[in-house]
């Protein structure tokens, strides 16, 4: 049975050295918890998408994380510019990146479409000028693993 | 090679309209960093991408590239299919990712080298 | 395929990683953009990629990559194989560009991450 864990990273913007950093450290979080391969690795994707956005996009982020038995959820709050349309931020393909962000090979409009892919559930808020917030749970109970995520079939 | 052979023989769908399918291969490049297509590709050279962007359009005819191949059925917006037809650039798609595409072209007989 | 195969038939040199180059891999991936290799690389492959930043090591590491492979000799940085290292990811340094590499590995018998949508035709 996992015990229930928490744990917050700081994240910071602009700065792409650093970037995943958090994501590594919660992937190893999962890792020691001894949940499944498939799990950690849609959790680790989900959330090394996130905080790439927050990395291009924000000044500054928070990652809390919150293990149960039943889920792993976490909650990526940025203070960044904002997204005006989620609907079309959702979209494949869709990107406000600028031309250096490409040719580090980031900002293709696969991020947010990823996060989707691999998690339960995702709830998106956002306020231009402010910030946003990315929310997602993964859920260990009741679906077998990657039954219905299946990342290696699925894309 | 010619360009309508590569089409055929990888099931590749054409999307620009109007232009030269006839013209020959001389080789083949895959990247998606639009600095690094400008920097090595060369001229008649097939160009294997997910990258969709318009600048696309504008590193293969600053290269004069025989053409785009779009891989995993990334579908490029209508305004870079436009410039594509305008810039005589043929961009093709196909569902798979590319590895495989590589593959085969290099199974064809192009070389980068 | 094993890692000691592939660095053969690239003439490619090991920069970090392992020292155990029996390790397979089982199908290859080639991008330049990241979030296109983590929507649809599988486990245990192998990634082919012109980009030297760190974000590739921390992809593979996310993504459970076994292996890098970087072309046209563009050698990374030390921070980058220095990360490489921490995460016990082997990367290997052709002078191939990656077309050819691809092409190369593709000839003896790899194959790419094949992901179908329900829909997308049969191959």
């Amino acid at each position: 049975m996992i015990s229930n864990t928490e744990g917050t990273f700081f994240l910071t913007g602009k700065d792409f050295v650093n970037a995943g950093k958090a994501s590594s450290r919660l992937k190893k979080v999962l890792e020691n918890l001894g949940l499944p391969p498939g799990i950690i690795r849609r959790a680790s994707i989900a959330a090394f998408e996130a905080e790439m956005n927050t990395s291009i996009y924000a000044v500054a982020g928070i990652m809390h994380y919150y293990i149960t038995p039943e889920t792993i959820r976490v909650e990526i709050k940025d203070m960044g510019p904002g997204i005006e349309d989620i609907a079309l931020a959702l979209t494949e393909g869709y990107s406000t990146a600028p031309d250096y962000i490409r040719e580090m090979g980031f900002g293709s409009g696969m991020g947010l479409p990823n996060i989707k892919k691999n998690t339960d559930s995702l709830t998106i808020t956002s306020a231009v000028g402010e910030g946003t917030t990315l929310d997602f749970v993964i859920n260990l109970t009741g679906t077998s693993e990657g039954a219905e995520h299946d990342t290696e079939r699925n894309c | 090679m010619i360009l309508s052979e590569i089409a055929d023989n990888l099931s590749l769908e054409i999307k620009t309209e109007g232009v030269d399918l006839g013209r020959e291969v001389t080789g083949g490049y895959v990247s998606d960093l639009i600095s690094d297509v400008i920097g090595n590709a060369h001229e008649g050279f097939i160009w294997v991408t997910f990258q969709v962007h318009l600048n696309i359009v504008a590193a293969a005819s600053l290269k004069n590239l025989a053409g785009i191949i779009l891989v995993r059925n990334r579908i490029p917006d209508e305004e870079t299919l436009k410039r594509a037809s305008e810039e005589k650039i043929p961009i093709m798609v196909t569902p798979l990712p590319a590895f495989e595409v590589v593959g085969r072209l290099y199974d064809l007989g192009l070389r980068c080298q | 395929m094993t890692l000691h195969e592939i660095t053969s038939m690239l003439g490619a040199v090991l920069l970090s990683g392992t020292d155990d180059l029996d390790i397979i891999v089982e199908q290859a991936y080639c991008a330049d953009l990241m979030s296109d290799v983590l929507y649809c690389s599988v486990s245990n492959s192998l990634l082919i990629t012109h980009l030297t930043n760190a974000q590739v090591i921390r992809t593979a590491h996310i993504a459970d990559l076994k292996a890098v492979v970087f072309c046209e000799d563009k050698k990374p940085d030390a921070v980058t194989i220095n990360l490489a290292e921490k995460k016990g990811i082997p990367l290997l340094l052709t002078g191939l560009s990656m077309f050819d590499a691809c092409g190369l590995l593709y000839e003896k018998g790899l194959r790419g991450c094949l992901i179908l949508k329900t829909n997308d035709l049969e191959y």
